[in-house]
């Protein structure tokens, strides 16, 4: 059989593909629509927290900071409970990251606070000394792009059902209900008012002042976007 | 006519060498660069105006993406136009159509990488590794893999010789593996395409796009992507080489075919399954975790048996490894291949995973994978082509041999470090104290790290020294005069 497949290419090529292809479609299809359903509590990322996302994207945060905790206690003392796969059903793509340069950030809003982002991020070794993080100065004259994150929340909501202006179940019960802009204009004021909570926390008064001209400087966005881990 | 030896035409496997050498430099260099920002943070250049395009986290995936898209992928798609005319006993110069299709496809690869340097220094990334550029360069990159596809299948179907050797199986693999995980992990939805209330579209940056998966979805589909991406172009195609090139470089036959067929069934087979080891301990189902643990374990198979076919086929001919440092890369590499799949596969047990995952220990492994199998395979096959490409002998064998040592310490440097580094770090973070707490804060398991990024810094860089030897080896041999009139004559390893 072999020595006729390697004197016909075609077949040869469509039986590589049949062997390559098999795992993966038993591995990948059969669960997921189960893992892809959000637990209680989970609730989709406001606006400014998406603009804040892809702050953190777009500098490659997650080559260093994994979002992910492991069942082990050494793990679960460290950064808190450890990960449930429905937490991530509104992250696209997901940010487990590969390799723990720094620690793990995805409960970091249980323990970080915005003032404390706000120092860090400036100058990394004055907060933690020994640090090797870089300092992020751009940051906080860059200005976050709301009508890309309003973008990519219309995309979801259309394409894959995610339930903003939509009542969200909370672990206590209640319930509450993420918005989204009817339009830009109504987008970045959501965001700005959003803001305004953050700055009311930070002492750079160049932010504040961008903030108070409606303007919202990266550094906002992505401290709302730590913020919200939890 | 008959009698006269078929005049090969080596134009797109040139202009692919060129590329290999340039984005080596590019990706080995800014490697260097990254390892130094570890050890010593005063290099991201905070102060500078320029400190966002040069700070470790805009080159990171430049890094990466420059060796593997760059290096490498030129690397391949040189030695497949150098070595795909031969064993199919056909010339580029015999169809105008394939030697459009070639070019077509080096100047597309080239408008990709210039568009991909540029992105990634922006920062438009979609942050999955090794799959971070946007759906427009997706799409151009699509088509590049169709052009390289066209001249696979496009050459095939012209070839003279009836029987595919060993080396056109991998090739064909890489290019049905590559097309199969790139297409499904990189399929997202452009943003523009959502409509607000009030009828407004098209908001917003026109390059970004949300992924189709979300969460733990996602990360099944991108390790799976991730892994193989790592199998096919950093293993298949690797093998392909060396199964054309050790042969033809030490006129030896392969030792066994019957040990091939298995090798690179098996490799089909198995290398899918053991994705899942990127995701132990994680939140996908437990059943496709210890399945990517077996099957990890498992690929120690195929894979030893490609290498041990290799070590094997230099039986009785030993001493040619002592005389010829071309043979040295090629053994070593091999040997490399050996030791990377086994400690692989050692990460893949759950156990040690617990340790190693999210350290240094990945990133050593990574590394002697990619410098002393990948670079050495790519650089020995460059060295054996560029004489009959070039028509001129080369420049240096001594230097050759020079930067042969210099690399493999540099190599060794690198992995012993990163070994010492993540099973360090690994151990630090799960260490409790008498009383059941924490031993150690998070910064205490970096600042122990330093020496030993230094110490990789300096591995990485005595690479980069040997790969511009390489560099200005290859460079003095082209641009030598010429001395031989047709093409250096060695046995085929089709034994013909």
């Amino acid at each position: 059989m072999f020595h006729w497949l390697e004197k016909n290419p075609f077949f040869f090529a469509v039986v590589v593909f049949l062997t390559i292809a098999f795992a993966g479609i038993v591995e990948i299809l059969p669960s997921f629509a189960q893992q892809s359903r959000p637990v209680i509590g989970t609730k989709p990322y406001t606006t400014l927290e998406l603009a804040g996302r892809h702050v953190y994207i777009k500098n490659s945060c997650n080559g260093c900071h994994s979002q992910l905790v492991r069942p082990f206690k050494s793990e679960t003392d460290r950064y808190g409970d450890y990960s449930l796969s429905g937490e991530y059903a509104y992250d696209r793509p997901f940010l487990w990251g590969s390799k723990r340069t720094g620690p793990d950030l995805w409960r970091v809003g249980n323990y970080r606070t915005t003032d404390w982002h706000e120092n860090h991020m400036k100058d990394p070794i004055a907060v933690v000394p020994g640090s090797i993080m870089p300092a992020y100065p751009w940051m906080y004259t860059n200005i976050a792009d709301i009508d890309t994150a309003f973008a990519e929340q219309l995309t979801v909501a259309q394409f894959f059902s995610v339930p903003y202006n939509k009542p969200v179940p909370m672990k206590d019960g209640s319930t509450v209900i993420v918005k989204m802009g009817k339009s830009v204009a109504d987008a970045h004021s959501l965001a700005l008012a959003e803001a305004k909570l953050i700055v009311a926390d930070m002492k750079d008064q160049d932010v504040k002042d961008a903030v108070a001209n409606g303007q919202i400087p990266e550094i906002v966005a992505i401290i709302a976007y730590m913020n919200s881990l939890k | 006519m008959e009698n006269r030896p078929l005049e090969y035409d080596y134009t797109v496997a040139k202009m692919f060498m060129f590329t290999t050498i340039v984005l080596g430099i590019v990706g080995m260099l800014v490697g260097v660069i990254l390892a130094f920002q570890l050890a010593f943070p005063v290099l991201n250049g905070s102060d500078l105006a320029i400190a966002e395009y040069i700070n470790y986290s805009r080159l990171r995936p430049l890094h990466t993406d420059a060796v593997i898209f760059g290096f490498t992928l030129s690397g391949i798609f040189s030695t497949w136009y150098y070595v795909g005319q031969r064993v199919l006993k056909v010339s580029m110069a015999e169809s105008s159509f394939l030697m459009f299709i070639g070019k077509l496809h080096f100047w597309l690869y080239l408008v990709g990488v210039v568009a991909v340097v540029v992105t990634l220094l922006m920062g438009i990334t979609t942050s999955k590794e090794y799959a971070e550029f946007e759906w427009p360069i997706d799409i151009a990159i699509v088509v590049v893999w169709i052009l390289f596809g066209l001249s696979i299948f496009g050459l095939i179907g012209i070839r003279r010789e009836k029987s595919l050797y060993i080396s056109i199986w991998y090739y064909i693999a890489t290019f049905l593996g590559i097309a199969m995980l790139y297409l499904f992990n990189n399929m997202a939805i452009p943003t523009i395409m959502g409509v607000a209330a009030d009828g407004t579209s098209g908001i917003g940056a026109w390059y970004h796009s949300v992924s189709m998966y979300a969460g733990t979805n996602d990360a099944l589909v991108q390790w799976w992507y991730g892994h193989n991406a790592v199998a096919f172009g950093f293993t298949v195609p690797i093998v392909a080489m060396i199964y054309y090139f050790l042969p033809k470089e030490s006129g030896q036959a392969i030792y066994s075919y019957k040990l091939s067929l298995l090798s690179f069934w098996g490799l089909m087979f198995i290398y899918i399954w053991a994705g899942g080891h990127h995701l132990l301990f994680s939140t996908v189902p437990d059943w496709i975790q210890t399945m990517g643990s077996i099957f990890s374990v498992i690929l120690i198979l195929p894979s030893w048996g490609s290498a041990i076919n290799m070590l094997l086929t230099m039986k009785g001919e030993w001493q040619q490894v002592a005389a010829s440092p071309l043979i040295k890369f090629m053994i070593l590499g091999s040997t490399f291949y050996i030791f990377s799949t086994l400690e692989g596969s050692i990460q893949a047990v759950k156990s040690v995973n617990a340790i190693a995952h999210f350290t240094d220990w990945v990133v050593g492994h990574v590394h002697d994978g990619t410098l002393g199998w990948v670079g050495f395979m790519i650089m020995a096959a460059l060295y054996h082509m560029a004489p009959r490409v070039f028509k001129r002998e080369i420049y240096s064998k001594s230097l050759m041999a020079i930067q042969f040592w210099i690399q493999t310490v540099g190599v060794v440097l690198y992995f012993t470090s990163m070994w010492i580094a993540g099973i360090t770090q690994g151990m630090m973070w799960r260490a409790h104290d008498e009383f059941g707490n924490l031993a150690y804060s998070f910064i205490d398991t970096v600042t122990v790290l330093e020496p030993y990024y230094i110490i990789r810094g300096v591995g990485g860089l005595l690479y980069l020294v040997g790969f511009l030897m390489f560099a200005y080896n290859i460079y003095k041999t082209m641009s030598a005069r010429p001395v031989k009139e047709s093409e250096l004559q060695s046995a085929s390893p089709m034994g013909a």
